[in-house]
């Protein structure tokens, strides 16, 4: 076998592994590999405008197709700049490979030029993390980056290449499947407790099915079985934000997402269920709410394939440590087995049903000016049957997306949860139509999010990519102002947009097509013009400027003390809800 | 408004861990990035072939944060196993300090009787000084410690707590 250097030894692993796509940016510590993908054109590469967005772009991609996605980035500022998304990814579970450049091994720990630890700054950021000491040791460590990244709970590996190992020579060949000597994530649930599981489900009154990121992780199949589950048990379903998809939005079960601006009906059901089944979710603070009020009269059901995530927020009765996809197999399998009957809920979705006549999406129209909700909803009705994938940014717009557009299949829904990064909509929609080139893939954004990665218009330009990026523009960094509202009696520091760039004209400027909507009669039209173009385009839609979203628990408040609309803002807080985030 | 503290308990856990660059820079950050608090850390290579370490750590906590902990400690990637000796039931815990204390005449004379009584052995002299090495559990050494301050402390080296559960099995 003859030998070949650490560049071509790293593109032949990323081929061998099945790698079509890299999100990257070149620089000093990474010349090698860049005329090593310069040879190997199975690679695609994707040039994005600044490292920040190829995580964020690697992030949309592995969403929306289930494949992880790969990074490429230079040393020092490159590896720093891509912190914020290897962060994102921690959070949200999301599979990704970031390969970084670093100075040669002999100048490191010198503060050479473009010099950063690397692994150092990423040690607690990412899953996992490797300095790539000499060539031998690459190809492997490649490989078992993406086992790392992939399996068990996904998550961010950075593999951190010096200059000279990518120079110098050693031999490759492709590895077996990883048998690694500590890292080996459960899969399959205990049978008892996958039994005690369904004892528990089939002796409820007040069941709810409470989804989350766990089970889009664990693949299409997961999410199928979900529904085949809710179906034989006819318990109601509710989601978090990572989890919208996973159970259909027109299902009669669904009872919309949960938590800080989920519902009236999900969260009352979560307060007052007997059993909660946690599939795939994590007692998050935005869903739980004040934890000592959390669902104070159920039983609890957890399964993640993540130990650490039992018992951290919530107190459960049934831990389940294992792929959440094959604990539904299993759930389903032995309910059917045991030919149990659909229990008799009617009591229980007698008292939903009455919480749902609350109707506490339902918002107030204004005369003339496009409400942010309707604005969504419109989006929504002209793209149903479409299949649209949407990404977005962070903020009120995010919220308004989760409440009014309904997500009928996984992977159709990329927004940050976790983190809550301002700026990941547009590169995760460019990633996400680079893995699903004939979708419409529209970012929902505010106009201060936007403004965060609004670089790469260029990079959709560049690949011809007909992202739509669909901006609610209300002049505010809309979420913090109502915060200032609710907690800091309306005053406004720095919250508003100002100086704001002609949306239209930039749009242009880049290549792409701009529109502005600007009067409620004019939604659908200028929503159905965006749909008919064939290229790229950004709306700016301007919509009322001071609309709140709700319904919302407050900060330290419980389920039950929902504010279900604007008139219910206080204008002050105390310390111990100002203290909380 | 005032911050709350919660009651803690104190657990002795034993690490085995890969023995590869940065492993101690993982644990003691993840200590430090989710605000557990770390009373003792020792580590060293206990494998023939230098693959695999050892690393004692001394914690408190409440009884849900340890669970954390243990959890948070068992799912880096490096981990082999976590054992919570303090649960495990019986165990040794023992630390070593190097004691140096400087005097003459009547405050020398007590310093080596204290030194017998608490089994400390010399391991350098000089016509004004000691430095002794005791070994024991910490509330011993502390002791110790605290007497040698009454005749002529000036430096203390100590190892931290190295931990075993007691019988025949491994934990």
């Amino acid at each position: 076998m003859t030998e070949k250097n650490g560049a071509d030894i790293l593109v032949e692993a990323l081929c061998d592994l099945g790698v079509d796509v890299v999100f990257g940016y070149p620089g000093g510590a990474v010349l090698p590999i860049y005329d090593a993908l310069f040879q190997h054109p199975r690679i695609r590469h994707i040039l994005v405008r600044h490292e920040q967005a190829a995580t964020h772009a690697a992030e949309g991609y592995a969403r929306a197709t289930g494949k992880p996605g790969v990074v490429l980035v230079t040393s020092g500022p490159g590896a720093t700049n891509a912190v914020t998304g290897i962060t994102d990814a921690l959070m949200d579970s999301i599979p990704m490979v970031v390969i970084t450049g670093q100075v040669p091994t002999s100048l490191i720990g010198t503060d050479a030029f473009q010099e950063a630890d690397t692994v150092g700054i990423t040690r607690h950021c990412t899953k996992h993390n490797y300095l790539v000491k000499s060539p031998e040791q690459l190809g492997n460590i490649v490989h078992e980056a993406f086992h790392i990244a992939t399996s068990g709970r996904p998550g961010p590996v950075v593999v951190d290449i010096p200059k000279d190992v990518q120079v110098a020579s050693a031999r490759y060949s492709k590895p077996g499947p990883i048998q690694h000597k500590t890292y080996r994530p459960a899969l399959k649930a205990d049978k008892a407790q996958v039994e005690q599981a369904v004892d528990m489900l089939a002796a409820a009154e007040r069941p709810i099915f409470y989804t989350g990121g766990g089970v889009i992780n664990s693949g299409p199949a997961a999410s199928q079985i979900l529904r085949e589950l809710a179906r034989i048990t006819g318990a109601p379903v509710t989601s978090t934000l990572m989890g919208l998809g996973a159970f259909p939005a027109s299902s009669d079960q669904w009872l919309g997402m949960l938590g800080m601006h989920g519902t009236y009906e999900a969260n009352m059901a979560m307060n007052k269920a007997d059993l909660i089944v946690c599939l795939g979710a994590r007692f998050d603070d935005r869903v739980t709410g004040r934890l000592d009020a959390f669902s104070p009269e159920s039983k609890k059901i957890h399964v993640d394939i993540d130990r650490s995530s039992v018992n951290k927020n919530v107190r459960v009765d049934l831990p389940v440590i294992a792929d959440v996809g094959h604990v539904l197999e299993d759930m389903v399998r032995i309910w059917k087995s045991r030919q149990l009957k659909k229990p008799d809920f009617g009591d229980w979705w007698r008292r939903i049903e009455g919480w749902r006549q609350t109707q506490c999406l339902d918002f107030p129209e204004a005369d003339d000016a496009i409400m942010p909700q309707r604005a969504i909803r419109a989006l929504w009705e002209a793209t149903k049957d479409k299949a649209p994938i949407i990404s977005t940014e962070v903020g009120q717009h995010q919220m308004w997306a989760a409440q009014h557009f309904g997500f009928e299949a996984p992977n159709k829904w990329l927004t940050s949860g976790g983190l809550g990064t301002m700026g990941y909509g547009l590169p995760a929609a460019i990633g996400a139509q680079l893995g699903n080139p004939k979708a419409l893939v529209i970012d929902i954004a505010g106009e201060a999010s936007i403004q965060m990665n609004i670089q790469e218009l260029a990079t959709a330009t560049q690949y011809r990519l007909p992202v739509k990026i669909f901006i609610l523009n209300n002049e505010f960094m809309g979420m913090v102002r109502q915060w200032q509202e609710l907690t800091y009696s309306s005053r406004y520091s720095e919250s508003y947009s100002d100086s704001l760039p002609d949306f239209v004209k930039l749009a242009e400027a880049y290549g792409w097509k701009g529109i502005r909507i600007e009067k409620r009669d004019a939604l659908e039209d200028g929503i159905a013009v965006m749909l008919a173009h064939e290229g790229p385009v950004m709306v700016d839609c301007r919509v009322a400027k001071l609309a709140n979203c709700f319904p919302m628990i407050p900060s330290g408040a419980a389920h039950t003390e929902m504010l279900l609309q604007a008139n219910e803002v206080s204008g002050t807080m105390d310390d111990e809800a100002k203290a909380l985030v | 408004m005032h911050l709350k503290e919660e009651t803690r308990e104190r657990h002795t856990l034993a690490v085995i861990v890969d023995n590869e660059p940065g492993i101690l820079a993982r644990i003691a950050g993840m200590f430090t990035a989710r605000g557990y608090n770390i009373e003792s850390l020792t580590v060293t290579d206990i494998s023939e072939d230098d693959l695999v370490s050892r690393i004692t750590i001394v914690t408190s906590a409440s009884p849900h944060v340890m669970e954390q902990i243990i959890a948070q400690l068992d799912r880096l990637i490096p981990v082999h196993k976590v054992i919570d000796l303090t649960v495990l039931g019986e165990h040794v815990e023992r630390e070593l300090a190097l004691v140096k204390v400087v005097g003459r005449g009547e405050h020398r004379i007590e310093a080596l009787r204290l030194a017998d009584v608490y089994r400390a052995r010399v391991v350098d002299a000089t016509i004004e000084s000691f430095v002794f090495e005791v070994t024991g559990g910490s509330e011993k050494i502390d002791k110790f410690v605290e007497l040698m301050r009454e005749v002529g402390l000036v430096e203390v080296a100590r190892t931290g707590i190295v931990a075993i559960s007691r019988g025949k099995d491994a934990a």
